[in-house]
């Protein structure tokens, strides 16, 4: 009899502390061609959970986030996916591949978990889903910026493209090719890449070949940094223009003195000129020994944006959760941890401020900063 | 190649040989403080001992009694094994690895020619050069040579065909860990690096001839060549099925290789 009791008594232990916890998935690229990306999402999430654990969690409750790997490889993003949702999870965090995320953002919808992701491929946000959210801009955000800026900034008339044959690539060569037909500039070259490619020589005599006033580079983080060390060890001469990925901090260490000079459009800047970048920056650096890159911020800014819309709602309620962040804009007033004002609109798209930026001695530097779109 | 004459060893975690030295020397410049030079000293050294004599006495010396097919399996499984080992232990992420020489260009009429480009060239050639002549010129290569062609009438003849083979692992080990130190800076040292090393070096081996030193050499400039020339001037996308399809060309035209002999074996 005493036996029985001290289970039931267990099992009602165990009940309770299931009830002040609230669990939040992390599914990510920890391996594969997505490793740098998920890895800076991943730590920037752990970062954020366990501050605010420390600080008695949301609403009363400690975040528990398992992590599962997507080896960036969107069936195994999907079965992961699956695995956090049958856990119950209030939301899920990732993954950062878009391809990864269009074939697994269907479940967490019909699940009705809310999806803070880090993907960037225009359609994630324009296929009628509202539990997605992204943590940065889309490509439909960012990429009239980067062309304002080489028509603008560089005066060019034509531009080869240098893009990765993924739906991240795609999307974003898409978009880009659109806005330069726009401003009445000519591509060129339109050089398409595989993911996880190690050999650009073919690639940069490519572009060489085609004397383009700019090269525009829309490859992942690994890919960036072996392009840029072709292209030096090529001798290219012409502006090497990016979007965020390029002028990422790790891309600068794996691409070393080759990443000197590359400049373009970032949406989100460890380096960013706002004082509470900079203090998280090192913050992060303190805690993983890294240099974080702009998914650092993503998967922080991402955690901290579920805890503000959670305490103002009050309760934990997936739907209202979704609802709530739809529209929603939150100042780093409101929730220091949010770093810059964000708003969401109506289809998880994000709007902030961004910048742009060059690299000089293996450093982003941020030469302008750019308005939020909606100001 | 070595390794198949000297040993009938079919090493298919070669790529994951050439992967691992790098790793090796960012290790001891990581938690050993070491400068990057030292760093490549302690990676050849651990190359030797870890790629050469441990592969011998662990893997290939047990299981190469009971045929070449087990031997197989075993260097697949090893070769997972160096990869997820890697991957775990140090990073799943691609990691930049100092160059040993200056990264800037040479302006030859108009054209850049990478410094990067060029040592790799004369490394690889003066190699190539210095290995023929060990084979061909000393008497301990042509030790190895007679074991290689006919081992049982070498132990006759009074060579020492373990210890011949044993150097023939340590030749191995030495060239992959030179290939590691050569290839890494360009391609980031990364541990799904061998896939793509491994496949092609195969490739480049039996299009060049599997029974040939300068074949393989051949092979791989040959290859190379081709996947360039593909990529910048027919399809980028279809680069990857090229080797594969010399590969098929030279299997059904001419089995031995461009500049390998035909072998017969008694079965």
């Amino acid at each position: 009899m005493r036996s029985f009791v001290s289970v039931v008594l267990a099992l009602f232990a165990v009940g309770a502390a299931a009830q002040q916890t609230v669990n939040m998935p992390i599914v990510i690229e920890l391996s594969g061609a997505g490793a740098v990306s998920g890895t800076n999402f991943r730590d920037g999430a752990v970062l954020a959970i366990d501050e605010i654990n420390a600080k008695g969690g949301i609403l009363g409750r400690k975040i528990v986030a398992p992590q599962s790997d997507t080896q960036s490889n969107p069936g195994i993003s999907r079965a992961q996916v699956q695995k956090a949702i049958d856990s119950d999870p209030y939301v899920i965090l990732g993954p950062v591949f878009s391809g990864s995320v269009k074939v697994n953002m269907v479940l967490a919808q019909q699940a009705e978990v809310p999806q803070i992701t880090g993907a960037e491929a225009a359609e994630i946000t324009q296929m009628g889903n509202p539990y997605i959210f992204r943590t940065s801009f889309g490509q439909q955000m960012s990429m009239p910026k980067i062309a304002n800026y080489i028509r603008d900034g560089l005066k060019a008339k034509t531009v080869a493209v240098l893009w990765v044959n993924n739906d991240f690539g795609k999307g974003g060569r898409d978009t880009f090719t659109k806005e330069m037909a726009a401003r009445g500039i000519k591509v060129v070259a339109d050089v398409p890449t595989e993911s996880g490619q190690v050999d650009f020589a073919a690639d940069v005599v490519k572009l060489k070949g085609a004397n383009a006033d700019a090269i525009f580079v829309y490859t992942n983080e690994e890919e960036s940094a072996r392009f840029l060390r072709e292209a030096r060890k090529q001798g290219v001469t012409k502006p090497l223009i990016g979007e965020t990925t390029l002028l990422g901090q790790k891309v600068i260490d794996m691409a070393g003195d080759a990443a000197n000079g590359a400049r373009g459009h970032v949406g989100l800047s460890a380096d960013a000129p706002v004082p509470a970048v900079l203090a998280w920056k090192q913050k992060f650096l303190k805690r993983f020994g890294y240099v974080p890159d702009h998914n650092g911020i993503k998967g922080y800014t991402g955690v901290y944006a579920v805890k503000y819309a959670t305490g103002k709602i009050g309760k934990f309620d997936r739907k209202l959760l979704a609802k709530t962040l739809h529209g929603l804009t939150i100042t780093p007033k409101q929730e220091p941890g949010i770093l810059m004002e964000t708003t969401w609109d109506a289809h998880g798209d994000i709007d902030r401020v961004s910048f742009l930026a060059e690299v000089v001695d293996g450093k982003q530097k941020i030469v302008q900063t750019l308005p939020k779109l909606g100001k | 190649m070595l390794l198949w004459q000297t040993s009938q060893t079919i090493n298919f975690a070669q790529g994951e040989f050439v992967m691992l030295p790098a790793f090796f020397v960012l290790a001891a410049m990581k938690f050993g403080g070491l400068s990057f030079p030292l760093a490549m000293l302690v990676g050849l050294a651990v190359a030797l001992l870890v790629l050469g004599l441990l592969f011998k006495r662990l893997v290939v010396d047990p299981i190469i009694r009971h045929g070449v097919l087990p031997l197989v399996i075993s260097t697949i499984a090893l070769a997972i094994l160096l990869k997820e080992g890697v991957k775990e232990f140090y990073a799943a992420d691609a990691q930049p690895f100092p160059a040993a020489w200056a990264t800037t260009n040479l302006e030859i009429a108009g054209a850049a020619i990478s410094v990067q480009s060029l040592v790799i060239m004369a490394v690889a050639l003066v190699t190539v050069g210095l290995l023929q002549y060990f084979l061909a010129g000393t008497a301990t290569g042509r030790r190895m040579q007679a074991t290689a062609q006919n081992p049982a009438l070498a132990r006759v003849l009074g060579i020492p065909v373990k210890r011949m083979i044993l150097y023939t692992f340590l030749i191995n080990a030495a060239l992959v860990a030179l290939a590691s130190f050569l290839v890494s800076p360009i391609y980031l040292a990364k541990f799904s690096n061998g896939e793509t090393l491994g496949l092609v070096a195969f490739i480049a081996a039996i299009v060049g001839g599997f029974n040939q030193v300068k074949g393989a050499i051949v092979g791989g400039v040959l290859l190379g060549v081709i996947d360039n020339f593909v990529a910048a001037y027919l399809s980028a996308q279809y680069r990857a099925a090229i080797p594969l399809f010399l590969l098929i060309a030279v299997i059904l035209f001419r089995p031995q290789g461009l500049l390998g002999r035909v072998e017969e074996r008694t079965v």
